[in-house]
């Protein structure tokens, strides 16, 4: 009997908390954008006219191809990270993309119509160099493989291995390149830094070495970009240092030498400190490369040389020019150059390659991007177009990682911002109030009262309330314009005019920070990118801290963020303050930042423009404020005993905790040492400044009160010990208060493995690991609370709180290792609480915290069932109703953000990790706003109902009275 | 009153692994046992009107080395100056700080035992005063024995500026010593959630009434309540068939 009670108990608190989604509410209030990187090979599927694949590799290890005519994905293959998946080369032919992976282990060929896999083969070990597509007979049949020691031959239709090859002395010389034009050799190049080349010939039917010779070099230094085969098989080198070319026949009979020609003797010379660069290319495999090349002799020199009977006569000269490449069409192939046109575009044209005259009307004009990077590369689609002339289609790669595609006559067709495929840290901001509202928050400032008088008010008022009228008509007005139009043609473009902040808050603006350096403002309702700023000299190792020091609250004050970026190697801190809503950067005075940045802070301190302060502590414990005007120093001052913070140096497993002195200078207060020897610091977390905290404690089962304990300096901190053998490894978990440095609580978890998520909240803690004994992922809870009777209950001091809390934990298994996780947030923190688990599988899990609780008894009692407890199961559940993202998998999710909205019910999420997903979530349904199909016509009919019935029968009631009086 | 803490303690069996061993202090003794596991360790204080700490001796800390650690504190009185410093600095708000030197717990590493580098903890000095003195010191450990942190509070905590007799009141430490370990986490409760379920078959097996399904056992409410909505449906003619043509 108790048991089936307390099953149908579960069942009602399951029913309670699932929050599936209504097929119907599918992407009304969430949206994903999916990435897949900075683009390392990109290739145009030419293969027919009306083809509109862009075939891309990216850093991200990912494949994907997109739709060029909309920059939409058709498909995406998602890879391992790091050097397992990394793609080392893509060759494209045909319908086929073969793609070399993980520093040579795999050779895989994609279909590239639907993204199907081929074929795959796993290769022999070894260091990959380079692969090359082989072609025989105008037929291309094979791949070529070269690594450090071997070549290998791939049939391209199957993968199968030809034949492989050991390479002769492939302990000294390094082989670089393939080469063949389709006659039955197979040309591998090698060298010995500043000694001489080696080029062995291969036959392509068995692998038999046809022709080894080694030609005197001792200029040479590498062949990657120094060298290319040019015309028919002859290697074309330039030298820097003596400012030359060297030219060489490979298939020559007999002695084989190097033919040298100055660059003076063509006018030519390259730029001092430059590394001239050989651009060649061979417009099919089976045939032999083009005689046409570019040479490259200075950051914006470009010169198209030919090479014809062995001597080398420039075609054109371009000077200056940002970016060059070839093209093929059918049998021609063009050579299309960047070069700048003013200071805010660029052009791009074409030029026939083998006389490098200008082609008629192919001039593309491509607007620079105040706020993006520099140009990086550039890729050409071209085509033949109905009267046999070129027409073509150019994407051009920004070193911001950004991606657009231009057509004629200079239109762009489409952006990717693939920076947004690494989100480091973001924030949601409020959105500002309409004009309207905001000009009447202005007239009615304290200010204006005191100035004007009583007429110059009403009038204000007057004008106002006009503005009001006349802002409500043009609304009305739309509502009747667009109800005419069929739904599809009605389209809500957010631009930033547009913007304003909607009834319950619910729109926000995203401010993301990306590991490139770029920031994005992205509306929160329909994901559209509305400003985006590059930030120029980032290094890449660089560390994001982004918050809000002015909240759009302060009309009229605009908002203000406020990056620190810190170079992880030197420390040093640079601050980028910015408006949230436009993105402009601030010119605001910064303060400098000579030493390297340990901590910083945000002060609930405002300055007189309600700007919140920001605390800097360098490496020798010196203050810098941030604004540092005379108000914000005069607080500083008169707050400073009770300003503390923490330092936190985790390879000495030192955690310090140091007080601010009148003249912003630090006194050290504590110090508490985890010896480095046996754990190692990982992870320290406080909770969130803006959490509300609604209830003290909760209601037992017989009505008396279980106070938690609350105290917002408290610090979580995870150590994972350096013994990682798996009986004797553990995580430690300590409470600490930030404050006094008191330890509060202290466990450790054996037989346990990091890497330990945490989230810190309220009066609790959950953090995830790996047992190593059961081998599993585990979920545990620590929670603290007071005890029956509250120490002060007016005000919380962690100086004055001598009782140690009481801390309950408890431990569950979870099904599925987590890739982050994060707690739901809402405005005033009555809404009960969720924790948002992503998983590696790209679900997000909303796992109601009701099931993480210490006090879940084991045997199930009147009192426990009285407080609706769970009764203990070992287990936590995955059910799929709480995936909040339904199908939207989210690949390789890295944090997840969580911003209250206007609604109590109503919670914010934006998971971010290659993809990007923004979803609303209602912890405890959504208690306060009423249902999209709720019966207004029946209520008010009932209402009017009962109005009237009143009314009548009030007046028969009243002709009964008179008769009655009558009588 | 019983009863309110009756389900409290129940609750919170897993406090009681908290290991710690409270010892209480004893004024002018010394620890007398000479076993060589034990060793004391020095108790430094530090109460200064321009707050830079100036560490002076304050007792010592006798600890019993071995697996059951235990601790001790041996301190004098606080001298006439000393006593009047402490009122003063209580007055203009100083803080009255501590440090121990950073030393492992377990004996057999006693010839690393002494690492360089203090602990500190701090509280105000007013606190101090108020509460005559009683002060509660808990040095925390890590799992291999070695000393991580110390904290310092006075009970009450509070400054309230009430006025202290120095002569009967801030002439010795109240000290209330105690060394806390880690706990250890719980794992999941499988073993006894297996049982449990094994227990519940088996009362299951055994009473062939509880076998009974749902609406085996209230057959007759589930029947009331289906006659019951029959009835108020068929008196309403179906509402659902026009709206959905809206």
């Amino acid at each position: 009997m108790s048991a089936l009670v307390c099953r149908v108990v579960a069942f009602f608190c399951l029913l309670r908390a699932s929050a599936a989604v209504f097929e119907d509410q599918v992407g009304k209030f969430d949206w994903r954008q999916q990435f897949v990187g900075n683009v390392r090979f990109a290739a145009f599927d030419a293969h027919s006219q009306a083809s509109k694949k862009l075939l891309v590799a990216t850093e991200k290890n990912i494949f994907a191809s997109v739709n060029s005519r909309t920059g939409e994905l058709f498909w995406r293959h998602v890879d391992k990270t790091g050097q397992d998946g990394q793609i080392d080369a893509m060759l494209v032919h045909g319908q086929d993309a073969v793609l070399v992976v993980g520093n040579g282990r795999l050779l895989r060929s994609w279909e590239t119509n639907i993204g199907g896999l081929n074929w795959e083969v796993v290769m022999d070990t070894g260091s990959f160099q380079t692969a090359q597509l082989i072609g025989l007979a105008d037929i291309v049949k094979f791949v070529a493989v070269l690594k450090k020691s071997a070549i290998s031959l791939h049939y391209l239709s199957n993968g199968h291995q030809k034949w492989v090859e050991n390479l002769p002395d492939s302990d000294t010389v390094q082989y670089q390149t393939v080469y063949s034009s389709g006659n039955g050799d197979v040309f591998v190049l090698g060298l010995v830094p500043h000694s001489h080349i080696v080029v062995v010939a291969y036959n392509i039917e068995d692998g038999e070495i046809m022709k080894q010779v080694s030609v005197e070099a001792p200029w040479i230094t590498s062949l990657d970009s120094s060298c290319a085969v040019v015309g028919s098989a002859v290697l074309l080198c330039v030298d820097p240092v003596s400012s030359s070319l060297y030219t060489l026949q490979l298939n020559a009979e007999g002695r084989a030498e190097f033919v040298h020609i100055p660059l003076q003797s063509l006018d030519l010379e390259a730029e001092a400190g430059f590394h001239p660069v050989v651009i060649a290319t061979q417009p099919h495999p089976a045939r032999v490369p083009l005689k046409e090349f570019f040479l490259q002799l200075g950051p914006e020199r470009f010169i198209l040389l030919q090479l014809k009977d062995g001597a080398i006569a420039p075609l054109r000269d371009f000077n200056p020019a940002n970016l060059v490449a070839f093209a093929t069409t059918g049998e021609k192939t063009v050579a299309a150059v960047m070069s700048p046109k003013n200071e805010t575009a660029c052009s791009i044209n074409l030029f026939s390659a083998d006389t490098g005259r200008r082609l008629l009307d192919t001039t593309v004009t491509y607007n620079l991007d105040p706020n993006g990077g520099k140009l990086n590369r550039l890729f050409v689609l071209a085509f033949l177009k109905k009267d046999d002339s070129v027409g073509y289609r150019a994407l051009v790669q920004t070193e911001d990682f950004a991606l657009t595609f231009l057509q004629q006559p200079g239109r762009v067709v489409w952006v990717r911002e693939e920076a947004l495929a690494d989100v480091v840290t973001m924030e949601m901001v409020d959105l500002p109030l309409t004009g309207t509202q905001a000009e009447l928050e202005g007239e009615f400032g304290k200010k204006a009262a005191i100035q004007d008088g009583l007429l110059a008010m009403v009038l204000k008022r007057l004008s106002s309330q006009l503005i009001l009228l006349q802002a409500w008509i043009g609304h009305l007005w739309k509502l009747f314009y667009d109800a005419r139009k069929p739904r599809s043609h009605v389209k809500n473009e957010v631009t930033i005019e547009t913007l304003a902040r909607d009834e319950f808050n619910l729109q926000k603006m995203m401010v993301m920070v990306t590991a490139s350096g770029k920031l994005f403002g992205i509306d929160s309702k329909s994901g559209t990118i509305l400003w985006k700023h590059y930030l120029q000299n980032v290094q890449p190792n660089a560390a994001f801290k982004l918050m809000v020091q002015r909240t759009t609250a302060h009309f009229p004050h605009p908002p203000q963020c406020t990056l620190l970026i810190k170079d992880k190697d030197t420390g040093l801190g640079s601050l980028h303050v910015f408006n949230p809503i436009f993105g402009k950067k601030s010119h605001i005075a910064l303060p400098t930042l000579p030493r390297p940045i340990q901590q910083s802070l945000l002060l609930p301190i405002m300055d007189q423009d309600y700007t919140k302060v920001l605390m800097l502590i360098d490496d020798q414990y010196k203050v810098t404020a941030f604004p540092s005007t005379k108000n914000v120093l005069q607080q500083l001052q008169e707050m400073a005993s009770s300003i503390f913070f923490y330092l936190v140096d985790s390879s000495q497993g030192t955690l310090s905790g140091f007080r601010l002195r009148k003249d912003l200078s630090t006194e050290l207060m504590w110090e508490v040492v985890i010896p480095a020897e046996v754990q190692k610091i990982t992870l320290v977390k406080g909770k969130r400044a803006n959490e509300h905290v609604h209830s003290q404690g909760r209601v037992m089962g017989d009505r008396s009160v279980l106070y938690k304990y609350l105290n917002p300096n408290l610090l979580a901190v995870v150590t994972e010990s350096t013994d990682t053998h798996p009986e004797r490894s553990f995580i430690g978990v300590f409470l600490i208060d930030g404050v006094t440095g008191r330890i509060i609580h202290e466990a450790v978890q054996r037989k346990a493995r990091g890497p330990v998520h945490l989230v810190h909240s309220e009066n609790w803690v959950v953090y995830e690991y790996w047992n190593t004994k059961s081998r599993r992922n585990e979920f545990s809870v620590l929670e603290q609370y007071e005890g029956t009777e509250l120490y002060n209950s007016s005000v919380f001091s962690s100086l004055d709180r001598p009782h140690p809390p009481q801390v309950l934990q408890q431990s569950y298994i979870f099904p599925s290792p987590i890739n982050t996780l994060e707690a739901t947030l809402t405005e005033k923190g009555i809404t009960s609480r969720h924790l948002l688990v992503g998983l590696p599988s790209g679900a997000i899990l909303s796992l109601p915290k009701m099931f993480l609780d210490p006090r879940r008894p084991e045997v199930v009692s009147e009192q426990s069932r009285e407080e609706n407890l769970i009764p203990y199961a070992p287990e936590m559940p995955i059910r799929t109703e709480w995936f909040i993202n339904y199908n939207q998998t989210v690949s390789r999710v890295k944090g997840i953000y969580t911003a209250p909205s206007g609604l109590e019910s109503t919670c914010l999420v934006v998971a971010y990790g290659l993809d990007i997903y923004q979803t609303r979530v209602f912890p405890s349904k959504q208690f306060d706003v009423l249902k999209d199909d709720y019966d207004y016509m029946l209520i008010s009919s009932v209402l009017l109902g009962l109005f009237f019935a009143t009314m009548i029968s009030k007046r028969l009631a009243e002709v009964k009275l008179l008769n009655r009086a009558w009588r | 009153m019983a009863s309110l803490r009756q389900p409290l303690s129940s609750l919170l069996t897993v406090l009681l692994l908290i290991c710690t061993e409270f010892v209480h202090c004893n004024t002018n003794k010394r620890a007398t046992d000479g076993q060589d596991a034990d060793f004391s360790v020095p108790l430094e204080h530090s109460f200064e009107m321009d707050d830079v700490p100036r560490f002076r001796r304050r007792g010592s800390l006798e600890v019993r080395g071995g697996r059951e650690n235990g601790v001790s504190i041996s301190q004098g009185q606080l001298s006439e100056e000393d006593r009047n410093m402490l009122k003063e600095v209580a007055s203009v708000d100083g803080l009255y700080r501590i440090r121990v030197p950073r030393v492992s717990l377990q004996a057999d590493r006693q010839s690393e035992r002494q690492i360089d580098g203090y602990l500190t903890a701090f509280v105000r000095a007013c606190a101090l005063v108020e509460s005559h003195l009683s002060d509660v010191i808990t040095l925390h450990s890590d799992v291999a024995g070695s000393l991580i942190g110390v904290s310092i509070v006075t009970i009450p905590g509070a400054c309230r500026g009430v006025e202290v007799e120095d002569e009967v009141d801030l002439d010795v430490f109240n000290t209330t010593l105690s060394i806390m370990a880690p706990v250890t986490a719980p794992v999941p409760e499988t073993a006894l959630f297996i049982e449990k379920m094994e227990q519940e078959m088996e009362r299951k097996g055994k009473n062939p009434q509880e076998q009974k399904s749902f609406f085996g056992k209230y057959w007759y409410l589930i029947l009331g309540g289906a006659v019951f909505l029959m009835a108020t449906s068929s008196a309403q003619p179906p509402a659902g068939g026009d709206r959905q043509q809206n």
